[in-house]
């Protein structure tokens, strides 16, 4: 009898009609880190909300391993890309099924910081081109997209993190350029945290609050965080396990 | 701050540093800093290193001081601005004492890193030779000149990141302090009426908010890759000021 492929559930999916994804999923695993454009190409169209024109999307379940962070500066974009697919596709859902009680202000400023985030995380992906790692898959099951203070909370949060994901990776980076460019976004991300801080505890230390600046008297330094610490905070948002490592420096 | 990697990083620009530093042994300075850095008071012991291994001649020392030559200007002001009785009450209080307190802590640290090679603390003009005379009396004034420090801030130590490279540490420090600039920028702006990020080049003076108005980034036009307006994609990005643009901006502040 001849022996079965080892992946019978891809040949079920190629049954039916469902080949592109398995196919695209297979080689994605496969060259992820490397050029992993064309066979992921195969799988697009998988996530509308993410990124729906992203050239490959990945899928529940796959494993995104962005490797030695610091070996290159695409490490460090496609770190960065993840993070501001994460942050956009948060945003387009908050503005989807907007809170009770969303004023016109709130409305207006967090479509804004969902229009920077879907900017920022464009720019990545072009300038990735082929080397980009596919649209990832949020999870944002323990979200509470109905409640004020949940949604401006997590906001917070990400931004947060996020500031302190370019804080901590900006030594990582070779090119000058990068740097200035990872440097024009990472203080519109604290601008982001400012404002999303003055909406959730108005008229308070919030905005700059010793909980993300140090509040030391010879420090005032905002959060810095390295690849690893901000993964394992932003892992239970992504549906697609994603990991990351840097070398000790 | 991890004061072991700063000292490496300083050896890795001057093999020589550990023969400058000819009153300690490598060990003793390690210990001596780890020891001190867990009790808080690290900032003042790197400084005193930092000092006598670069007395000049440093492209990261310049970089220190032009950074520590703006948070003497910001810290100053909010000090009078807080200090002046009467003259800020309630939540412009609480903001600007909150900001106060980050800039000072600048100075300080900065100070303290770079030991004797710090530049002095000039004398201000917060009027700017009379441009601003109601600076101190007039809230709206007061916020005016507070934002344009701030954004002038982020700015500026953007302009300065790709000198740092060849010192992680200190780029990592200098990022984290950057970061906090833009937080004040952008709760200033609020309370000054404006939206928390720049749009296009939009501000007051208009030298604080030259050229912000880029609708390509890495070469790629943001604007017709999105589909977005000039207005959100120029607020994504907060550009660069070079050094000297930096310095045309602070010049009528100085007394």
């Amino acid at each position: 009898m001849e022996k079965l492929p080892n992946d019978q559930t891809d040949v079920r999916q190629m049954l039916t009609g469902r080949e592109s994804a398995a196919l695209g999923r297979r080689l994605f695993m496969r060259y992820i880190g490397a050029t992993a454009a064309a066979g992921v190409a195969l799988s697009a169209c998988q996530n509308e909300l993410v990124d729906p024109s992203a050239r490959g999307a990945a899928r529940a379940g796959d494993v995104i391993d962005l490797g030695d962070i610091g070996y290159d500066d695409i490490g460090v974009l496609n770190y960065a890309y993840a993070l501001e697919q994460l942050e956009a596709a948060f945003y387009m859902q908050v503005i989807m099924t907007p809170y009770a009680g969303m004023n016109g202000y709130e409305r207006s400023v967090l479509t804004e910081i969902r229009d920077h985030e879907i900017i920022h995380r464009e720019l990545f992906k072009a300038a990735l081109g082929a080397k980009a790692i596919p649209g990832l898959t949020p999870n944002f099951s323990s979200i509470n997209f109905g409640s004020r203070a949940a949604v401006l909370g997590v906001a917070r949060t990400f931004e947060a993190v996020g500031v302190s994901a370019y804080n901590g990776a900006g030594r990582l980076l070779k090119s000058a350029d990068y740097l200035t460019l990872a440097g024009k976004i990472v203080s519109v991300e604290a601008r982001h945290t400012s404002i999303i801080s003055e909406l959730l505890n108005p008229m308070t230390t919030s905005f700059a609050g010793d909980d993300i600046v140090n509040p030391g008297p010879a420090s005032g330094l905002g959060e810095a965080r390295k690849p690893e610490e901000v993964l394992a905070l932003v892992r239970p948002f992504i549906q697609e396990t994603i990991n990351g490592r840097t070398q000790p420096q | 701050m991890n004061l072991q990697n700063i000292l490496n990083e300083i050896e890795k620009v001057d093999a020589e540093v550990y023969e400058r530093l000819d009153h300690v042994s490598r060990r003793h300075v390690f210990q001596n800093l780890m020891k001190k850095a867990v009790m808080g008071v690290a900032p003042v012991a790197f400084g005193s290193i930092l000092n006598k291994a670069y007395a000049q001649n440093s492209a990261v020392v310049e970089v220190l001081n032009f950074a520590l030559t703006l948070e003497y200007l910001e810290a100053e002001f909010y000090n009078i601005g807080t200090g002046r009785s009467g003259f800020l009450t309630g939540e412009a209080m609480t903001t600007f004492m909150q900001i106060a307190k980050h800039e000072n802590a600048h100075v300080a640290l900065l100070k303290s890193a770079l030991g004797g090679a710090a530049v002095a603390k000039p004398n201000f003009d917060f009027t700017a030779k009379g441009a601003f005379p109601t600076v101190f009396t007039s809230y709206q004034t007061f916020l005016a000149v507070a934002q344009a420090f701030e954004d002038t801030g982020v700015r500026a130590y953007k302009g300065q990141a790709g000198r740092l490279i060849p010192a992680p540490d200190i780029l990592t420090v200098a990022l984290q302090i950057h970061s906090v600039e833009a937080l004040h920028a952008a709760k200033v702006r609020y309370l000054n009426g404006n939206k928390g990020w720049i749009v296009n080049s939009n501000g007051f003076p208009a030298a604080v908010y030259a050229g912000d108005d880029v609708v390509s980034q890495g070469g790629v036009n943001l604007v017709g890759l999105t589909g977005l307006s000039m207005e959100r994609v120029t607020e994504a990005f907060d550009e660069p000021l070079t050094k000297e643009q930096v310095l045309a901006i602070v010049t009528p502040f100085l007394a």
